[in-house]
């Protein structure tokens, strides 16, 4: 593992920002602007041919507030390495590795869907779990736990229960 | 009443909506709508140690035509509401419904953005079960409930037999005499 990092790190040297080891596991910030070509040769030089993960996290801070977390895994060897990624609120854009990996589709789609992250390169980056016309993203931390009240369509309660005006609720809970 | 049958042996006198009501209750088909681990639930329900066959609901339709019965057993979403509603709409008159579980009856312990914290904000429903699952015995009481509201149904006879144009007919009726009786006084 270290002979990887070693190797990374004198050919990446200025896209490596920062190389964490905590309880055996493995974990490179990296710019974003090289997050592709480093995927490409952990795939293709390394063998890490399996791409486990791409997920989001909202870390809320002032300065590169999005953070992009890629699991990958060399099944091969057994190895596992964590590739890290920040950016900006302004503009929360990462290149696509969908070109390295196709499996990043769906997982760049999830990461869009509820971070709002925006993946360029992507051939067909649409939301993955929420309706395609929501306008918030859910997993940011600025986003209620409980939803926007209406932003989301129910269908409508046409039929009217019995000893009820339609639509009214039998228990008295909060609409949302 | 049989001892003062006058028509001997084999015959029974009742109403029309008894009758009726009768053959609904005991022969409720159910639509399974299992959204999640209610369903396993439900299932076990319909199984051998539970047998819900001996109320007459073992006939699972896979179809929204062929049933009158609809038990939401699961977490509704609001992208899956829309479905069951779909559903719903498609079970011929007349049709029931049970809230099985928590979540469906309240959103359970999903009180997140994109659960309906319950399926009475879209569709009416006749009996809610608690318990998270519940077990199969209290959706069978849920199911015997029904029965009994189907029981104390009254003009189901008429009802089914009248178009709603009908209906609305004996309504106006209904308030004209309501009227005239008003003017009396």
């Amino acid at each position: 593992m270290t002979d990887i990092i070693q190797a990374l790190q004198a050919r990446f040297s200025h896209a490596i920002r920062e190389t964490t080891e905590f309880r055996g596991e493995t974990t490179l910030l990296v710019d974003a602007a090289a997050i592709v070509d480093i995927c490409r040769v952990l795939k293709e030089e390394y063998g890490f041919n399996y791409c486990v993960d791409i997920c989001g996290a909202d870390r809320f801070t002032e300065e590169e507030r999005f953070e992009v977390i890629y699991n990958l895994t060399n099944l091969e060897k057994r190895l596992r390495i964590r590739l890290k990624v920040r950016i900006g609120e302004e503009n929360p854009v990462v290149p696509s590795v969908t070109s390295v990996w196709r499996a990043a589709n769906w997982h760049e789609r999830e990461t869009y869907d509820m971070y709002g992250i925006r993946f360029e390169g992507h051939p067909d980056l649409r939301r993955m779990y929420m309706p395609e016309d929501f306008e918030y993203y859910p997993l940011r931390k600025d986003f209620p736990l409980i939803g926007v009240p209406g932003s989301i369509p129910l269908p409508e309660f046409d039929k009217k229960a019995p000893l009820k005006e339609a639509g009214q609720r039998y228990n008295r809970g909060e609409q949302i | 009443m049989l001892q003062n049958n006058p028509f001997a042996d084999g015959f029974l006198t009742t109403t029309m909506d008894a009758i009726t009501n009768w053959a609904r209750s005991n022969a409720l088909w159910p639509m399974p709508m299992g959204l999640s681990c209610c369903a396993i639930e439900m299932m076990a329900m319909a199984g051998p140690k539970y047998d819900v066959a001996r109320f007459g609901s073992e006939v699972f339709r896979m179809s929204p035509r062929q049933s009158d019965l609809m038990i939401v057993a699961g977490t509704v979403t609001y992208k899956m509401a829309h479905v069951v509603k779909k559903i719903w709409d498609q079970m011929p008159e007349p049709k029931w419904c049970i809230a099985m579980g928590a979540c469906s009856s309240s959103g359970g312990m999903f009180r997140s953005y994109p659960v309906v914290q319950g399926i009475d904000q879209f569709i009416p429903v006749d009996v809610y079960v608690p318990g998270c699952p519940p077990r199969p015995d209290a959706v069978l009481h849920a199911l015997m409930d029904i029965q009994e509201k189907i029981k104390h149904q009254r003009h189901s006879f008429r009802d089914a037999l009248l178009s709603e144009e009908g209906l609305a007919k004996l309504e106006q009726q209904r308030e004209r005499e309501q009227e005239k009786l008003v003017l009396q006084k």
